[in-house]
């Protein structure tokens, strides 16, 4: 293989914090809806993710929300190229991988990688905890000083696992350990970016709360930006400096934590953080309800997609796409894309249609 | 178990008028690894019209009280003892005829999935339509109109068309609609909720756990809610009992239980959980470890491998003697601290935590 075709792994200098990592730029992936007999003809398309821009700067952890079916996880597995855009482009460390093929993808494939959410369907049952961790670095040919085994052993440990259970199967295992095996695999070659697509969600609370923690010491001590994808908004909050809030393919808010969770501009933002239940007797917040579900995203609403279960929609947002921009009043990189935008306050709710 | 009167007529003895009553309940079930004690001696009671939430970890028994309540154990597995009376009628031990008269008609059950637990062969409307029918002897059209009534209640829109068609037809906020209107169809005066909205989105859980408050307030239904989900519980329950390894280790109201918890492992599930206010900085406080076997159950209080305050019990009895839960009535917990330390070691420790 000719050394043009390879695209350069990045190593060799660590991108200070604040560099782009990862830049995704009008990024598209509609999926065919096929119909006819013998002959089948594309009907349709599933407009998965419509239109996406998103930077992510090394040893950053940006969280992206959204209802099931807005297009996060196919956003996530873009992000790591397991489906190819239809359109837009991914930029990683100042290189394009938007169709770059299996062989040019290779060395950076190393730097992205992926934490499933079910810790019981991402194991193979059959192989040993040891080579699950250390099947990547057997695939790329890498050989650690010490050799793989002594770095799987470290990985359990940094993981929070007993190295010795390094011979046995998945099934030994609890749901909290099986996902620390999972972050363990994705460890093994020194990651630069992780995608983690609900890896918390299929856990009890008590041990979500101990994988959170370990991903979060994980990115603080070894640096390593993460792409954050899950419902879960408390726990996005938790995790993530700047949050996306997806809806039906399209990111429609994006800010820092602490600007979207306490100036919500767009009303749909503004919908999800009511609807989050807290434990708390006495929380009296205003609930937003919103009618219906999400429309279908093979034929989503012209113009502004929420506007068909938006309380604010008049005529306008369903001739004019709103863009995502940044409104008067808010802060650097809080961006929505809303005509009627909220005035901030978590407190003005007005009651839903 | 003769009990042939109306359940309903039926006073209950003991002079507690609760309407669901259980005392001490324990499964158990034969296991090739050894006898796993699912549930331990578990008491406690619904009245009328109120929710009662069940908080636990999987495996903590939750979902296996409330089979044993509708009798959906399989006999020659399991082994339950205790009692169980629903409006005076004693559940443990009835014959299968009874508890079929009882399930879908007194007491019904809205299961976590809906898409396995509706039939994908049957239109929504035949499997709504099936449970009046078993129970009043409807006929097909009155069945059909019911089924309409009941989808109009829970808020589908267009009924009449909608009631033919079949679940994969339906969004997940819709199945889940569905349900419901199938385990009210004939106006229960108990449903059992397991986990009614853990599949789905927050903006449909709010508009579910609205929907079960109404309906309640209509009809007056007790409600016993499953959840793992604290926020829930708080959103709709008016009594909570928090699980561990099969037994209660606190019970007592939403305020009471979420204000001032008592029992150590309570403050674990409160403080591991982020909420939307709290300081971001700080890493979480789980509780360590991981739940224990139920075959093989930890001496004394089962959550002595986990707890942080062993050392402030006098004797070590945590390790040697299974906590009761007390007092019997009110705000109770199972847990060997006093209750002056217990409030002593919340006020100090964990409420500011939780911001």
């Amino acid at each position: 293989m000719s050394n043009e075709l390879t695209l350069d792994k990045t190593d060799g200098h660590t991108p200070t914090i604040g560099e782009p990592l990862l830049q995704l730029s009008g990024l598209q992936k509609h999926f065919p809806v096929m119909d006819g007999f013998l002959f089948k003809r594309q009907v349709g398309a599933v407009h998965a993710v419509d239109g996406v821009d998103l930077t992510v700067h090394a040893n950053e952890s940006v969280g992206l929300v959204g209802e099931s079916g807005c297009g996060k996880s196919t956003l996530g597995r873009l992000v790591t190229r397991l489906y190819e855009p239809t359109a837009g482009t991914i930029t990683y460390a100042g290189q394009d991988i938007s169709h770059a093929g299996r062989k040019q993808l290779a060395p950076i494939r190393s730097e992205i990688q992926m934490i499933f959410q079910d810790p019981y369907s991402s194991l193979n049952p059959r192989q040993t905890v040891g080579a699950i961790i250390g099947a990547p670095m057997e695939i790329n040919g890498i050989n650690p000083p010490g050799g793989i085994q002594k770095k799987v052993q470290e990985l359990l440990e940094t993981v929070g696992l007993n190295p010795e259970h390094y011979n046995r199967f998945p099934h030994e295992f609890s749901g909290g350990q099986r996902q620390r095996i999972g972050v363990a695999r994705a460890l093994s070659l020194s990651p630069k970016l992780i995608v983690a697509d609900e890896p918390v969600s299929a856990l009890d609370v008590s041990i979500q709360a101990q994988v959170v923690n370990l991903l979060q010491q994980l990115q603080k001590d070894l640096g390593i930006a993460f792409l954050f994808i899950a419902h879960d908004l408390a726990i996005v909050r938790h995790f993530s400096q700047r949050v996306a809030v997806m809806y039906l393919g399209k990111i429609v808010e994006i800010a820092d934590r602490q600007s979207l969770y306490e100036s919500p501009r767009h009303p749909y933002t503004h919908a999800l953080l009511s609807a989050v239940p807290e434990a708390d007797p006495d929380d009296d917040r205003e609930r937003i309800r919103l009618v219906g579900d999400v429309p279908s995203p093979i034929n989503p609403p012209s113009g502004c997609r929420f506007r068909t279960r938006c309380w604010k929609a008049q005529e306008k947002c369903a001739t004019e796409e709103p863009p995502l921009v940044q409104l008067s009043g808010n802060l650097d990189g809080h961006l929505t894309a809303c005509h009627f935008p909220e005035d901030g306050g978590l407190a003005a709710a007005p009651a839903a249609v | 178990m003769t009990t042939q009167a109306k359940p309903e007529e039926t006073a209950a003895p003991g002079g507690s008028s609760s309407f669901l009553s259980v005392r001490d309940l324990s499964v158990r079930f034969r296991t090739e690894d050894g006898v796993v004690r699912a549930v331990d001696n578990l008491s406690f009671e619904v009245e009328r019209g109120t929710t009662l939430g069940i908080v636990g970890e999987s495996g903590s028994g939750k979902s296996v009280t409330n089979l044993a309540i509708l009798g959906l154990h399989n006999p020659a597995n399991s082994e339950i003892t205790g009692s169980i009376k629903l409006a005076g009628q004693e559940l443990v031990g009835a014959p299968n005829k009874e508890l079929e008269k009882l399930r879908g008609h007194t007491m019904s059950m809205i299961f976590q999935d809906p898409l396995t637990a509706l039939s994908p062969f049957h239109t929504i409307g035949a499997q709504i339509g099936e449970t009046y029918r078993k129970h009043t002897g409807a006929s097909k059209k009155e069945a059909r109109d019911r089924s309409i009534e009941m989808l109009t209640k829970v808020g589908i829109p267009q009924p009449t068309t909608r009631v033919d068609d079949f679940p994969h037809q339906f969004s997940g906020g819709m199945r889940q609609r569905a349900m419901i209107a199938m385990s009210l169809v004939c106006d229960p005066a108990l449903v059992i909720a397991d986990e009614p909205t853990t599949a789905l989105d927050v903006t449909v859980q709010a508009q579910i756990l609205d929907l079960l408050k109404e309906l309640q307030q209509e009809m007056g239904t007790a409600i016993i809610l499953i959840t793992h989900d604290l926020g829930v519980v708080a959103k709709t329950a008016k009594d909570i009992m928090v699980m561990y390894a099969g037994r209660a280790v606190e019970r007592g109201t939403v305020r009471e239980v979420l204000k001032a918890p008592q029992h150590p492992y309570t403050w674990g599930l409160l403080s591991s959980m982020p909420n939307l206010t709290g300081p971001v900085g700080v890493p979480l406080r789980p509780v360590r470890g991981t739940p224990p076997s139920l075959i093989n159950l930890p001496t004394g209080c089962p959550f002595n491998p986990r707890c942080d305050h062993l050392e402030q019990v006098i004797g070590g009895k945590c390790t040697t003697e299974r906590p009761p839960l007390a007092p019997e009535a009110g705000h109770a917990t199972a847990c060997h601290l006093s209750s002056g330390q217990k409030q002593e070691i919340f006020i100090d420790q964990i409420q500011p935590r939780l911001g």
